[in-house]
């Protein structure tokens, strides 16, 4: 699925900063370099905003664009931070033939979160995800990890309450 | 010594260097292979797959099987055997071409690039279905924030020529290709539009592109309205690289001069005066040069760098922000001559600026953004109205029925008719640089030059170095082209390793004969011809012609201090024809 630019705002610090500068000394001169600083990078703030990409574009002398083509192109880079609340619903060939696309659409109505992306005030995230290995509960999705299964569009508002405050 | 290894190529015995591809060889057989994302030693990604051929290799003592491979980047090898053209080839190529095509969009009636577009030309050949395959489509947008540069990814084909382009040519890289499998668009980064990025408006991407996904701003359209408006009056001036290229938009082979015909064309499109640039860059040459004596004797900022190329200053703000004192704070040759006619012409012919319509006919796209820039306006209007292109020009001589081959040749008229040849020879790499030095060389010597080639600094590579002994002066020179080469010299000015006073820079490989705004030449013709090169000889054998060698024999020049500008970078010099720098960043 297409990456979405985040709406959160960016909040990283002069920690997190010096953290990664750290991590492009440490692969100065190492060829493929790329990958692992922004692996790594996303460990730091926990997804890899234009922000940040910005601050290895320099350090690097890599475009900025060069190292946005990566990003978009790896499933595993985020551009948006997860929400306090964050939702994956499954969106592998069992829970989608059991009309998970439907969930997808259904919280993100509810909630005005594109999938793929974060709410602005960075509450809540909603992204779909390949099979989690639970087809038996299909069509399935987690928030922060809790399992929720057997679902229908008409049980979205009753699973988000719980999470709204 | 170079191994050589043996191979067939079509039944035929050819021997090929170790290393070369099945493309190379079979081009040195006098085999053409299709392609169409390749471009030599800029793009040879194997990704189009148009170049495919059958290939047959020794494995130990017998043959391997036949296979297909991607000839552009398929290295030969010994007892190699290879079939360029066969049913099945065909069959490939079009089913390619088909797949291709499916996912483009095919309003090939009204696209700028039809009967240029070289995907066009292959379905013809290969008599493609264009509906084989139907269904969905990739997103796609238009971004037309460009004030020089449209891109329109729903005819792109994702082919990563303009990538090239831009990141290994350049060295910018500010599109790329983003996402991944059928989302893949080309784009910049978090897809901002283009005129927030440090994007220069070199338009490289557009001579490199093999379809209409990029192409410059059209501003024909202003120009027709002005010249139908009687309240105007419409001038314009050519700039060298223009005549010199303008034939190949009328099937002239790439290096066929055609000033006069140029000359007449625009003037039966109703121009009110058709100028010579090369006067303005003879302009240019005497406040440059006179600048660089004062920063030497008086100070300033050294090493000067020339300000000719609206490319390379947009790349300078952005990527040497900290370089901008060094450049001449001369206008481009353009924008003295949009200065100068809303100024002392406008005044000489009592004509009242805002009713002067000025056009600039270039090779470039870059200027498009340059007419727009701050501190370009003399006479309170801007100095320039609209800049078009060579490609522009060469459509609207079309469009108004103007049968260019069969012109008489014309001349430019007063009083901005006639340039030096050191106002020609701008449009190569170096020629700013030897034109600056023969007046230069004048002015240190106190006497008439006899020799006025300074051919160290001619020819296309990218940064070269000369120092001229001029009595017990030792002038040391540098010049560059390509921003790639710009950015290699930059480095070797900061680091100190390049010792030199005056440099010259132009954006584009080889200067403006090889701008963003140069005639489209499919690949086949750039991977075998050196554009640069062969547009850049008519320059230097047309300043060879002439007996007007030097700027500070150009008598209209001269004229111009009498009559208007007194001294050279006097008060009056400076108010109508330096401008300033914003020093941008990342």
């Amino acid at each position: 699925m297409k990456k979405k630019p985040t709406t959160v705002q960016f909040t990283g610090t002069k920690e997190q900063e010096e953290k990664l500068l750290a991590v492009i000394r440490k692969y100065d001169g190492v060829k493929g370099k790329m990958m692992p600083i922004l692996q790594e990078a996303q460990e730091i703030y926990g997804y890899l905003p234009i922000e940040v990409q910005r601050i290895i574009a320099r350090e690097t002398g890599v475009s900025l664009e060069e190292i946005y083509g990566i990003v978009s192109f790896y499933a595993q880079f985020k551009l948006n931070p997860d929400g306090k609340v964050a939702i994956a619903v499954c969106l592998g060939t069992a829970c989608y033939v059991k009309g998970s696309g439907e969930l997808v659409e259904a919280i993100s109505d509810e909630l005005k979160v594109a999938p793929g992306s974060t709410s602005a005030d960075g509450k809540f995230s909603l992204e779909a995800t390949r099979c989690i290995g639970a087809c038996g509960l299909a069509p399935v999705l987690t928030v922060n990890g809790e399992v929720y299964g057997r679902l229908t569009k008409a049980d979205i508002p009753g699973i988000l309450a719980k999470y709204k405050d | 010594m170079m191994e050589m290894l043996n191979l067939k190529i079509n039944g035929i015995p050819v021997t090929a260097p170790k290393g070369a591809t099945v493309l190379d060889a079979a081009k040195e057989a006098g085999i053409d292979i299709p392609t169409l994302c390749y471009l030599k030693e800029i793009n040879e990604i194997g990704a189009c797959r148009l170049c495919l051929v059958e290939v047959r290799e020794m494995r130990g003592a017998s043959f391997g099987p036949a296979r297909m491979v991607t000839s552009c980047v398929y290295p030969v090898s010994e007892g190699m055997e290879v079939v360029t053209n066969s049913p099945k080839i065909a069959r490939s190529r079009k089913m390619n071409l088909e797949l291709l095509v499916s996912n483009h969009n095919k309003e090939c009636l009204s696209c700028v690039r039809s009967t240029t577009c070289e995907l066009q030309r292959l379905c013809q050949e290969y008599g493609v279905d264009e509906n084989r395959f139907s269904g969905a489509k990739t997103e796609s947008a238009v971004d037309d924030s460009s004030a020089a540069i449209i891109r329109d990814t729903s005819k792109c084909i994702l082919c990563r020529r303009c990538v090239a382009a831009c990141r290994n040519l350049q060295g910018i890289g500010v599109i790329g290709a983003n996402n991944r499998g059928f989302d893949t668009v080309i784009g910049t980064a978090m897809d901002v539009p283009l005129n927030t990025t440090s994007c220069i408006n070199c338009g490289q991407c557009i001579v490199a592109c093999p379809t209409g996904a990029l192409h410059e701003r059209d501003d024909t359209d202003k120009v027709f309205e002005a010249l139908a408006d009687p309240n105007k009056k419409v001038y314009i001036c050519a700039a060298p690289s223009v005549r010199a290229q303008i034939g190949e938009c009328f099937g002239y082979e790439p290096g066929t001069d055609c000033e006069g015909k140029m000359v007449a064309a625009i003037r039966r499109l109703g121009f009110d005066g058709v100028f010579d640039m090369n006067v303005t860059a003879d302009l240019t040459i005497v406040e440059e040069a006179n600048e660089l004596v004062s920063r030497l004797t008086k100070g300033g900022a050294l090493p000067m760098i020339t300000s000719c190329s609206p490319g390379w200053i947009k790349y300078c703000e952005h990527y040497y922000p900290e370089m901008t004192e060094n450049l001449s704070t001369c206008k481009s040759p353009q924008q003295m001559f949009g200065a100068l006619m809303k100024t002392w012409f406008a005044q000489k012919e009592g004509i009242d600026p805002e009713d002067i319509f000025f056009v600039s006919a270039i090779p470039c796209t870059a200027k498009k953004f340059e007419v727009g820039r701050p501190d370009q306006s003399a006479a309170g209007v801007p100095d320039v109205d609209v800049a078009i292109t060579t490609r522009e020009l060469g459509r609207m001589i079309r469009k108004a029925g103007i049968s260019f081959k069969a012109l008489k040749d014309e001349a430019f008229d007063t009083p901005f008719s006639r340039g030096s040849g050191a106002g020609i020879i701008f449009g190569a790499t170096g020629g700013v640089m030897e034109a600056a030095l023969r007046y230069a060389a004048e002015i240190i010597l106190r006497t008439k030059l006899e020799k006025v080639d300074f051919e160290e600094v001619r020819g296309v590579e990218g940064v070269k170095f000369a120092a001229y002994k001029l009595g017990d002066t030792e002038v040391k020179v540098a010049v560059a082209s390509g921003t790639k080469n710009a950015k290699k010299l930059m480095e070797m000015v900061k680091s100190g390793e390049a010792d030199v006073q005056f440099i010259e820079i132009m954006a584009c490989p080889g200067g403006c004969v090889n701008g963003g705004g140069q005639p489209y030449q499919p690949a086949s013709v750039r991977n075998s011809v050196d554009l640069r090169a062969v547009r850049a000889a008519i320059l230097y054998r047309a300043d060879a012609a002439t007996d007007l060698r030097k700027s500070q024999d150009n008598a209209e020049v001269m004229q111009l201090y009498r009559d208007f500008l007194g001294e050279p970078n006097s008060h009056k010099a400076h108010e109508v024809l330096h401008t300033s720098y914003i020093k941008r960043g990342l």
